[in-house]
């Protein structure tokens, strides 16, 4: 396998005369290889994945000769395969559809029919994989695609490794990627990447957590390190607290099953905005190489601790029926299918801190849930108060905190607000807003998350990927709320299309701050 | 919506804009540059509001089009301003003139109190271009200066001006749309074994600027003979062969769409290679302002390579196509 730095060397054009690293219109076109995915009748598949394999061949990014084998109990021939892919990529492509783009594409499918304890339907799928190796070229390299529940990976892994398709030589690649939940606590994440290693080296194992678009984390990066106007004030002498919400409008209703006994905290926190808090704590790091910024979210997740006691400082809470904008839905325990006595919550929130001479003692509030006001995820750093001074009381009633809210979805864009005065022959300062967006229709036309995703997966470059220690250390930073958690009580209602229980805003309030309403 | 101001001048136009924005909120702010376009005025027009609409959803941005109408008329102004969903993710503002407004200078001049504050001005002639670019009282204004010489009545004329007159900042869109083919030549020579390539050959049509530069490019990038080869048996670029000692290279597109790429000891391999359309290319060009070095380089390897004409066998087939 080629190593990071022989890639390295061979892209800054010292040894490909075409390349140069000043040539930027140059796209990065994966190498030959092809996928392969588990679980291709899973929304997961239709929806994101195949879509976006479809846009990259479209923008002409994947290689010449790219193989895809879909793997699944159904019994279907190559064309009815081929049939659902063409109807993910009617439904779900971003890019507009081209006859040609799809019948190159369409010449890589294979699909392969079996279940996961089937070997012989895993040495059926090494034969389809040397078969594209020799019609196609994709040249032994292959990514394997698990999107299937994670109670499945060690069989899938165990067969992989024994039908000898895990087996990497010379200068071929075989890489692995699974999606979140890696695991539902540190003991069960520690099992998962030791399952996953042993088949698997750590630097050919990819974890995708897909809300985190590269694109959000490259932008946030970009404000951060590539202005002088933010860094002076970016740390506890300015900023009062920050608040990281995820908030989503949809409820439980197919995903129920699956989401019993995981809940907000470990679907969310744990991954998403904990990963969200690395990026807005951490400190600059020395490059943008994937191992650096790396060893600075590592720094300031190990930094991380929770506000205690935590009966104080965290809150949970589970929807109940309710209003829902223009619609009434039902409570969480009311949904089809769901447990009735179930205490999973639908929201959690918790106060950390980064414990580093930049934040000491800067909270960082952490929510998320579901069925709640509207669909948003921000980062909100609220700046400390001015001192008022050349004013009278009377002049700043109406003026709020000073606030830099980074918007990752929907609206991808920045918000500052500050004080402003009031027209008229008065003296009253009032809040204002600031707005900055990536583009009116960005995520009409800014490549989807999975796009890059995938293509990085294929370029075998992690940079925005977890490695198993962040996902450990961020279980551990989580375990202890889980814990106190199952320990006692209930998580208290709320009603949905509100912003979380009474609880929440106690929490908040203890702590002499309140929630923003995003 | 769509606002039309018949005869008018550029205060009125500025004041115009000012109050949309109040009364509508609809200019937003954010824009991250200006665009201006421009042509003469006729039904063409529209294809590059289109275009620069479609990529302004990736690079939010005001589009100034100069649209210059006859010159032997009274000096007139008509403009008209289009916000909303009309204009995409940007606001377009048209200038019709007409007589001595049609010229370069007062061009330039009507443009000046239009372009958005301290943020890159860039200016793309969709059709004939100036002779330098850069010197242009239009082209002065701006940081980029985006030519298209295939678009002009004489591709290989312009070709050569764009050559001679060229310094950093400018660019063509001949050499945009081959940025697909560079790419997969680029990828193909990533892998083992890493070879010296010992000569090149590029076969397009007898007028295609952007097969020039492909085999300008090659010349400049390979340190080894690039030869140009004249056929007219398909649209554009019809083949590449990159010799090595091991075998050679070869990319060919025998009908404009599909590409087959193949390589000593590896199966032959198809991909989509379709000729991408403005708004594409267009977007590409305003991904980045700074001075594009490797086209000027291509534009340098020009002079070196030799050219030929095909064997009569594979003149077999399409005739020449845009």
């Amino acid at each position: 396998m080629t190593s990071a730095r022989e890639r390295d060397l061979l892209l800054d054009g010292s040894s490909n005369p075409l390349r140069d690293p000043r040539d930027k219109r140059l796209p990065r076109i994966a190498g030959p290889s092809g996928m392969v995915i588990f679980g291709v009748t899973g929304d997961l598949s239709r929806k994101k994945l195949m879509p976006a394999i479809y846009d990259l061949a479209n923008r002409g990014l994947l290689p010449p000769g790219f193989g895809l084998v879909g793997f699944a109990r159904r019994d279907w021939g190559a064309e009815d395969f081929s049939q659902i892919v063409y109807e993910a990529v009617r439904d779900h492509a971003r890019t507009p559809f081209r006859q040609e783009v799809w019948d190159r594409l369409a010449e890589g499918f294979r699909f392969v029919m079996g279940s996961f304890d089937d070997d012989d339907a895993f040495d059926r799928l090494a034969e389809t994989v040397a078969d594209l190796d020799r019609v196609r070229g994709t040249n032994g390299n292959h990514a394997f695609y698990l999107a299937i529940p994670p109670d499945k990976f060690p069989v899938v892994l165990k067969q992989l490794s024994r039908s000898g398709l895990t087996a990497q030589d010379g200068d071929q690649w075989r890489r692995v990627v699974i999606e979140k939940p890696f695991g539902h606590d540190l003991r069960s994440a520690r099992e998962l990447n030791e399952v996953v290693n042993a088949v698997f080296p750590e630097e050919s194992v990819f974890r995708i957590d897909h809300y985190l678009g590269k694109e959000t984390v490259q932008n946030l990066l970009a404000l951060r390190f590539a202005n002088q106007l933010f860094e002076p004030i970016w740390n506890s002498n300015y900023v009062d607290h920050v608040q990281i919400t995820m908030a989503e409008d949809i409820g439980l209703g197919g995903r129920a099953a699956y989401y019993d006994g995981i809940g907000a905290a470990r679907d969310v926190i744990q991954n998403h905005l904990l990963q969200l808090l690395a990026l807005t704590a951490m400190e600059e790091p020395v490059s943008f190489r994937p191992d650096e910024l790396r060893a600075e979210k590592i720094k300031v997740l190990s930094a991380t601790r929770l506000f205690e006691p935590l009966t104080d400082t965290t809150a949970r809470g589970q929807y109940a029926a309710g209003w829902q904008g223009s619609e009434w839905v039902p409570g969480l325990l009311d949904e089809k299918g769901f447990n009735p006595e179930s205490s999973t919550e639908t929201y959690a929130a918790i106060t950390a801190e980064v414990d580093t001479r930049r934040w000491a003692g800067v909270p960082f509030f952490l929510r998320t849930g579901k069925r709640l006001g509207r669909r948003v995820t921000e980062i909100a750093v609220m700046f400390k108060r001015a001192p008022h001074l050349p004013f009278e009381a009377t002049m700043t009633e109406e003026l709020g905190q000073n606030a830099l809210v980074v918007r990752v979805q929907p609206d991808e864009g920045v918000t500052i607000r500050f004080g402003s005065k009031v027209p008229g022959h008065q003296m009253e300062v009032r809040d204002v807003t600031m707005d900055f967006a990536y583009g009116a229709a960005f995520t009409e036309s800014s490549p989807e998350a999975y796009e890059r995703l995938i293509l990085d997966v294929l370029l075998g470059e992690p940079s925005l990927f977890p490695v198993n220690n962040e996902v450990e250390r961020s279980w551990e930073i989580l375990d202890p709320v889980l814990e106190a958690w199952a320990a006692e009580g209930k998580p208290d209602p709320y009603p949905a299309g509100s912003w979380g229980p009474e609880s929440a805003n106690q929490m908040i309030e203890r702590l002499g701050r309140t929630w923003r309403r995003p | 919506m769509i606002v039309d101001l018949p005869s008018t001048n550029t205060s009125v136009l500025n004041r115009k804009l000012v109050h949309l924005r109040e009364s509508g909120g609809v200019l937003a702010l954010g824009r991250v540059l200006t665009l201006v376009i421009v042509t003469n005025d006729g039904p063409g027009i529209e294809d590059a509001i289109a275009a620069a609409n479609e990529a302004s959803r990736e690079h939010p941005c005001r589009i100034i089009v100069l649209a210059r109408g006859v010159r032997k008329a009274a000096a007139r102004l008509d403009a008209q301003i289009r916000v909303g969903g009309d204009a995409g993710a940007s606001e377009v503002i048209v200038l019709r003139s007409y007589g001595p407004l049609a010229g370069d200078e007062p061009g330039a001049s009507m443009v000046i109190p239009l372009l958005l504050p301290d943020t890159p001005v860039v200016t793309w002639w969709p059709g004939e271009a100036p002779q330098s670019p850069s010197k242009d009282p239009i082209g002065e204004l701006a940081q980029r200066r985006i030519t298209d010489a295939f678009a002009t009545s004489n591709p290989a004329r312009a070709l050569e001006l764009r050559r001679s007159t060229h310094v950093p900042g400018d660019t063509d869109l001949s050499w945009t749309r081959i940025t697909l083919w560079r790419a997969l030549l680029a990828a193909a020579l990533d892998n083992v074994p890493h070879e010296p390539v010992t000569s090149a050959r590029v076969v397009g049509e007898p007028v295609s600027p952007s097969a020039d530069l492909l085999a300008g490019w090659l010349t400049a990038r390979l340190s080894a003979p690039v030869k140009r080869i004249r056929s007219d048996a398909a649209p554009g670029i019809s083949s590449v062969r990159l010799v090595r000692p091991s075998g050679p290279i070869e990319l060919v597109r025998p009908d404009g769409k599909i590409g087959t790429l193949t390589q000593p000891g590896q199966p032959e391999r198809r991909v989509a290679l379709h000729r991408r359309d403005t708004k594409d290319i267009l977007a590409e060009e305003l991904r980045r302002l700074d001075p594009d070095e490797i086209y000027a380089g291509a534009l340098q390897g020009l002079s070196q390579i030799t050219r030929g004409r095909s064997s009569a066998g594979s003149a077999a087939g399409a005739g020449r196509r845009r």
